[in-house]
């Protein structure tokens, strides 16, 4: 995102993956870029999962500074679903187990 | 376009902005591409008999070579190659679709020749979706970067382009502050 600090956030480490099994929830994981805007990552997140604008905001936060935030969890239908809705939004999301 | 106001209330309210005739054009020609970059990559989707059967449509399991249209339509895991190509085989044709619908929402509210926009919430959102879309695909051939200057030197080829990225990004996060006012109503 692009204001109002830059922040280059390429390099993340990876969560890594706690050799989970079938039933392990999953998350879906909201990875920074330079051209989403703050403001438009906030409203998709408050728009697609109906979180209040502070808990969106939050969220936004951590995506902006620390290159990454796990956005929604639940089993992996449902992660997969959310992972669409925010790559149909334009977001830079994966999806991934918790 | 001196960005987005609000007008009526409840169901009947309203975002409105006026554009000029060549704003026009360029959110049309702009809009336009998106929409060809994503009907050429439908096109190329493998030919599927069981799809023909079924009419489940499957698209690509692999992502586009094209940077730009790999940023469109990005991966849906990093570390599950399988996962991935599953996921974007069953997904990837709703997306296009999808992205295409706000493109079209966008060009039918367009005013030829420049004038008055009016957009529903719901046509808001489907114009933040293609504007986004079109941010992405614009700011990737551009390698925009989060420190980007307001402006390139003029002998940079990318310094024209560079002040259409910005005032795209004006009009994208104008709608923004105005669509969240009315999510709060």
């Amino acid at each position: 995102m692009p204001a109002p600090l830059p922040v280059p956030t390429r390099q993340v480490e990876e969560v890594t993956d706690e050799a989970g099994t079938a039933d392990t929830p999953w998350q879906a994981i909201v990875w920074n870029d330079p051209v989403n805007l703050m403001s438009y990552v906030t409203y998709v997140l408050q728009k697609l999962f109906g979180y209040p604008e502070p808990k969106a905001t939050a969220l936004m936060l951590d995506v902006h500074h620390k290159g990454k935030a796990a956005v929604s969890s639940g089993d992996k239908d449902k992660i997969e679903i959310d992972v669409a809705k925010l790559h149909a939004a334009g977001l830079w999301a994966t999806m991934q187990r918790a | 376009m001196n960005g987005w106001r609000r007008s009526g209330r409840g169901a009947k309210a309203r975002l409105v902005a006026t554009l000029e005739q060549q704003e026009v054009v360029v959110l049309r020609g702009l809009v336009g591409e998106v929409r060809e970059m994503l009907a050429a990559r439908s096109a190329d989707a493998p030919a599927d008999e069981l799809a023909e059967l079924t009419g489940i449509r499957t698209g690509s399991s692999t992502p586009p070579e094209d940077r730009v249209l790999a940023r469109l339509l990005p991966e849906f895991s990093r570390d599950d190659p399988a996962l991935a190509g599953a996921l974007r085989s069953l997904h990837e044709p709703a997306l296009i679709e999808a992205k295409d619908g706000a493109a079209v929402t966008v060009l039918e509210s367009l005013p030829d020749g420049g004038g008055r926009v009016e957009l529903t919430p719901e046509q808001a959102d489907a114009w933040l979706t293609a504007l986004n879309d079109v941010r992405l695909a614009l700011g990737t051939a551009l390698d925009i970067q989060e420190d980007m200057p307001e402006e390139l030197p003029p002998d940079d080829p990318r310094a024209a382009h560079l002040g259409v990225y910005h005032w795209l990004t004006f009009v994208q996060d104008a709608l923004v502050q105005s669509r969240m006012q009315l999510l709060q109503r």
